[in-house]
C-alpha cells in the first residue's frame, strides 16, 4: 500500500556518470563520403584501375568514413617520425593535400595529389612543392613562410641530431635557399623563379625521379 | 522508400488501368527504362566466405558501400567477384540488412567491432530494428562510459606534471594525489594522525575519570585535565586550519573549492573552536556553545579524504538519492497510517501508552523496523492484530529498495576497482609503447651502423635482407630527411656525450692505446667529417669518462650488431656471420681515432681487459664473441 503511493514518487534514475549524449554521437558518426566512380578517377589521375583499387582499400581501412581530418592525419604522419615532432609539417602537408580547404582530405584529394607526386611531370611536381611552401596561397614565397616550413622540417629531426641543431640553423638554411632561388633579389620567390632555379639544379632534377616507384 | 515497396510498384502501376475510363486528360508517357531488366547474381567474397546475392538487393540502399559504385574499388577482375578483407561473420548481418530492410545487432559480438563494420559499409546505426535497438544502445552507452573513464584515468593526476608548472599547481597536485611526492605523503599521514587524535580526544573527554581529591562525584576526564585537552584541541585545530588554508591557496578554482563537500566538512570541523574562543564564557550562551562542540565529531568525516571506501559509500548514497527518497516517503506514509490505527484501537484501554498519534509513531517505527523494544505494546485484540500487520508490512517496505541501493554500490565499487586496475595497466602499457618507439628509432640507427646506405656489396645485402620492405622504405624516408637538413639522427646517449665533449673543448688525440686511463679524445668535427660515411652509434666517444665510456659505447654497438646477427644466425652460415661482424667491428675500430693504418689487433687486446664496466651480461657475451672473431 505504501508501495502503490510510493511508485508515484519514484523518479527516473540518473545513475550515469555522464550526460546522455549518445544520441548526438549516433548522428555525428555518420559523416560518410563516397568517392567518384573508378572510371572517373582513372581518367582524372595517372593511375591504373588496379592501383586505384589498392590505394582505396588502404585508405578505406584507415578511414572508414571516407575522409581524413587533420588530427588523424597528424597522428598518422607522426608515426613515421618518432624522433621528433612532425605535427607542424603535417599541418602544412594537410593544407596542401586538402584542395577544397574544408578541413578533411577525401579520397579524390588523396589520389590527385599522389598522382601529381608520383606520376606527374617535373613541372607539376615543382608546382605542387611551390604550393606547399606558399602557405598563404598568394603566389609568392616570402622568407617568413619559408622559415616556417624549414623550422617544421627541422622539428621532425628531434633533439638528438648530429651535429647538434643550433637556433639559427633554419635561418641559415632559408638564407641559402633564397640565395639560390630568388633571381631578381626582390625578397620573394615566384613560381617561375622557383621552377627555373630548380631546373637548373641537377641534384633536384635527379631526385625528383627517385620516388616514381613508391607504389 | 522502403525495400518492400519497390516490389509492389509494378502492381500499383498496373492497377492504374482502373483510372483510365475516368481520366479527364490523356495519360502522360511512361518513363523509358534504359537499364537492362536482367537482374544478375553478384558474388561477394568476404575473407574466403562467398556470398551471392541479386544485384537488385544491393541496389536498394544506394547510399551504402555495397549499393553504390564504391564497391567497384573492391572488384577483383580475375575472379569476377567483389573481395572484402573483413569479418565474414559480421557480413552476414550486413547482408541481411539488404535483404530484409532491418538491421539486427548480434548479441555475442563486440559493440565496437560491430560499429566499425557498419562504418566501413556505410550503414547508419540508426536503422537498427526495434527488436535489437535497446540492447545496442545499452551496450554502446556502457562502452562509451568505459572509454570515458579510461581517458579520464589517462589524463588523471598520475601523469607527471609539465616541467613549467607553478608552485601552486605542484601544491595542488601534492594535495590531491599524495603518492606523487614524499612530502605530500608525509603530510597526508600527519593529517590523518591528527584527525584520529582529535576524534579520540573528543571521545575520551567524556569518559568519567577518578574524581579530584576531596570530591565524591566522578568527573569526566575533559574537566579533570581540561588544560591538556585544550592544548591538544588547539594543536589539532591549528593543523587543520593550516591545511585548509594551504588547500584554499593551491586550488585552481577557489569558488569551486569552497563549495565542495570536503571543504565544507573542513570548515565545520574547525569552526566550533574559533567560535568558542571568540564567545564570552557566560552561562546564557554556553548552551549553544555545548551544541557547537557536537560539530567537532564532523572531523571524523575528514577521513573520507584518506579512505576510498568512504568516498564510494558517500557517492552511492548520493546516486541512490531517489531510492532513498522513495523508501523514506513510503515509510512515512505507513507510519502515519499504522499509528493512527493503533491509537484508535488502543484508545479504550486504561493506562495505555498510546496517548496520542504522535506517541504511537514511536511504536510503529520500532515495530516496522522489527526492533521491538517492548516499551509500548498493544493490549487489545484489535491492537495486536493491527500490530502484527504493521510488522509484516514493515519488512516488505524496507526490503524492497535495499537491493537497488546494494546493486548501485556494487556497480560503483567495481568501477572503482576497474579504474585502479586500469591505472596500473596504463603504466605498463605506456612503458611498452615507449619501448616500441625506442625500438623504431634504434632500428634506424642500427640500419645506418651497418652502412646500409653505402658499400652495398652482396654480403652486406644479405646481412640486411631480413629487414622488411616496409622498414627499408621507412629508413629511406628518414635518410631523405637527414639529407634535407644535413643533420643526422643519433641516440640520446651519443648526443649527451657529444654535448659534453663540445663543452669541454676536446682535442684530437693521436694516442694509439685505448687503455690509457687518461682517455682518448675523439674530436667531433674534423675526423667526423671523414667518417660520416661510416657513422655509427658510438661515433663520438667522450673524453672525460675515459676508456670506460668508449667501451660502453662499443658495447652498445656490439649489442645491436650482435642482435642483428642473431636473427641472421638461423639462416646464415658461419662465415657470413663472421663477415658481418667483422665488417662492423672493423668499422668500429676505425672510428676510434687511431690512425686508419692501425690494425685492429693493437687496439683490441685492452677491451677484454676491462670487463668490469660491462653494462649487462648479455652485452658481455656479444662483446667477447665479436672480439674473438675480429682478432682472427
Amino acid at each position: 500500500m505504501g508501495l502503490v503511493m510510493g511508485t508515484f514518487s519514484m523518479q527516473s534514475k540518473q545513475v550515469n556518470y555522464h550526460t546522455d549524449n549518445l544520441d548526438d554521437d549516433l548522428e555525428l558518426s555518420v559523416v560518410c563520403h563516397r568517392p567518384e566512380g573508378l572510371e572517373q578517377l582513372e581518367a582524372q589521375t595517372n593511375f591504373s584501375k588496379k592501383e586505384l583499387q589498392v590505394l582505396y582499400r588502404g585508405f578505406k581501412n584507415e578511414c572508414p568514413s571516407g575522409a581524413v581530418n587533420e588530427e588523424t592525419f597528424k597522428q598518422i604522419y607522426s608515426q613515421f617520425f618518432p624522433h621528433g615532432d612532425a605535427s607542424t609539417y603535417a599541418h602544412y602537408l594537410f593544407n596542401s593535400f586538402d584542395s577544397s580547404q574544408n578541413g578533411s582530405i577525401k579520397f579524390e584529394d588523396f589520389v590527385t595529389a599522389l598522382s601529381i607526386l608520383l606520376r606527374g611531370t617535373t613541372t607539376e611536381k615543382l608546382e605542387w612543392t611551390f604550393n606547399l611552401y606558399d602557405i598563404n596561397r598568394d603566389g609568392y614565397i616570402n622568407k617568413e613562410e619559408m622559415t616556417n616550413i624549414v623550422k617544421a622540417i627541422y622539428d621532425m629531426m628531434g633533439r638528438f641530431t648530429y651535429p647538434a641543431l643550433k637556433t639559427d640553423t633554419p635561418k641559415q638554411h632559408v638564407d641559402a635557399f633564397f640565395q639560390k632561388m630568388d633571381k631578381n633579389r626582390d625578397g620573394v620567390v615566384t613560381l617561375d623563379e622557383f621552377i627555373l632555379s630548380c631546373q637548373e639544379d641537377e641534384n633536384i632534377m635527379r631526385s625528383l625521379q627517385l620516388f616514381e616507384n613508391v607504389i | 522508400m522502403a525495400a518492400g515497396v519497390a516490389t509492389w510498384l509494378p502492381f500499383a502501376r498496373a492497377a492504374a488501368v482502373g483510372w483510365l475510363p475516368l481520366a479527364k486528360k490523356t495519360m502522360p508517357k511512361p518513363p523509358v527504362d534504359k537499364k537492362s531488366r536482367n537482374d544478375e547474381i553478384l558474388f561477394v567474397n568476404v575473407s574466403g566466405l562467398r556470398f551471392q546475392t541479386w544485384k537488385n538487393t544491393l541496389d536498394r540502399y544506394p547510399d551504402t558501400l555495397l549499393g553504390s559504385s564504391e564497391k567497384e574499388f573492391f572488384f577483383n577482375e580475375d575472379t569476377q567477384e567483389y573481395f572484402f578483407d573483413r569479418d565474414p561473420e559480421m557480413f552476414r548481418h550486413i547482408l541481411n540488412f539488404y535483404r530484409t530492410g532491418k538491421l539486427h545487432y548480434p548479441r555475442q559480438e563486440c559493440i565496437q567491432a560491430f560499429d566499425e563494420e557498419l562504418a566501413f559499409y556505410g550503414i547508419v546505426p540508426d536503422i537498427i530494428g526495434d527488436c535489437c535497438m535497446e540492447e545496442y544502445r545499452d551496450r554502446k552507452k556502457e562502452n562509451q562510459e568505459r572509454l570515458a573513464e579510461d581517458t579520464e584515468a589517462e589524463m588523471a593526476t598520475d601523469t607527471p606534471l609539465p616541467p613549467d608548472s607553478t608552485h601552486r599547481e605542484r601544491l595542488w597536485r601534492a594535495f590531491e594525489n599524495p603518492h606523487t611526492s614524499t612530502m605530500a605523503l608525509v603530510f597526508y599521514y600527519v593529517t590523518g594522525f591528527f584527525i584520529a587524535v582529535s576524534v579520540i580526544a573528543n571521545v575520551v573527554e567524556t569518559v568519567p575519570c577518578r574524581p579530584l581529591k576531596g570530591s565524591k562525584k566522578d568527573l569526566p576526564c575533559g574537566e579533570k585535565y581540561s588544560l591538556a585537552f585544550f592544548c591538544m584541541d588547539t594543536a589539532c585545530v591549528l593543523i587543520f586550519t593550516f591545511e585548509y588554508l594551504m588547500r584554499l591557496f593551491a586550488a585552481p578554482s577557489r569558488c569551486k573549492f569552497m563549495r565542495s563537500v570536503m571543504s565544507v566538512i573542513d570548515v565545520v570541523a574547525i569552526m566550533p573552536y574559533y567560535i568558542g574562543l571568540v564567545m564570552p564564557e557566560n552561562e546564557d550562551v554556553s548552551g549553544a556553545f555545548v551544541t557547537l562542540r557536537v560539530f567537532r565529531v564532523f572531523r571524523i568525516f575528514k577521513f573520507s579524504r584518506h579512505s576510498q571506501g568512504l568516498r564510494i559509500l558517500g557517492y552511492t548514497l548520493k546516486s541512490c538519492a531517489s531510492e532513498l527518497g522513495f523508501l523514506l516517503f513510503s515509510l512515512t506514509m505507513a507510519i502515519i497510517i499504522f499509528a493512527t490505527v493503533m491509537f484508535y484501537a488502543e484508545k479504550g484501554t486504561k493506562g495505555t501508552n498510546f496517548t496520542s498519534i504522535p506517541a504511537s509513531f514511536w511504536y510503529t517505527i520500532v515495530t516496522m523496523t522489527t526492533l521491538g523494544y517492548g516499551d509500548m505494546v498493544p493490549n487489545t485484540i484489535a491492537g495486536k492484530i493491527f500490530g502484527s500487520i504493521c510488522s509484516l508490512s514493515g519488512v516488505l517496505v524496507i526490503a524492497l529498495p535495499v537491493p537497488v541501493i546494494v546493486s548501485n554500490f556494487s556497480r560503483i565499487y567495481h568501477q572503482n576497482q576497474r579504474a585502479d586496475k586500469m591505472r596500473a595497466q596504463q603504466k605498463v602499457r605506456l612503458a611498452r609503447i615507449r619501448l616500441a618507439k625506442k625500438g623504431t628509432t634504434n632500428a634506424f640507427l642500427q640500419y645506418k651502423e651497418e652502412g646500409g646506405f653505402h658499400d652495398r656489396d652482396s654480403d652486406n645485402a644479405l646481412c640486411l635482407k631480413n629487414r622488411s620492405s616496409f622498414e627499408h622504405q621507412h629508413h629511406h624516408l628518414l635518410h631523405c630527411l637527414e639529407k634535407t637538413t644535413n643533420h643526422e639522427f643519433t641516440d640520446e646517449l651519443t648526443f649527451s656525450e657529444m654535448c659534453m665533449t663540445e663543452s669541454m673543448g676536446y682535442r684530437t688525440s693521436r694516442s694509439t692505446s685505448i687503455s690509457s686511463q687518461q682517455g682518448m679524445s675523439t674530436s667531433c668535427c674534423p675526423r667526423r667529417a671523414k667518417r660520416r660515411a661510416i657513422r655509427l652509434a658510438n661515433s663520438t666517444v667522450s673524453v672525460s669518462r675515459g676508456s670506460v665510456q668508449e667501451l660502453d659505447t662499443l658495447q652498445v654497438h656490439k649489442t645491436s650488431s650482435g642482435h642483428q646477427s642473431r636473427s641472421s644466425l638461423n639462416a646464415r652460415t658461419e662465415d657470413l656471420k663472421l663477415n658481418c661482424d667483422d665488417r662492423d667491428f672493423t668499422a668500429a675500430i676505425i672510428s676510434i681515432p687511431t690512425p686508419p693504418a692501425n690494425t685492429p689487433d693493437e687496439s683490441l687486446p685492452p677491451s677484454p681487459a676491462i670487463p668490469g664496466i660491462l653494462r649487462n651480461s648479455r652485452t658481455s657475451f656479444y662483446t667477447h664473441e665479436t672480439v674473438k672473431i675480429s682478432s682472427l
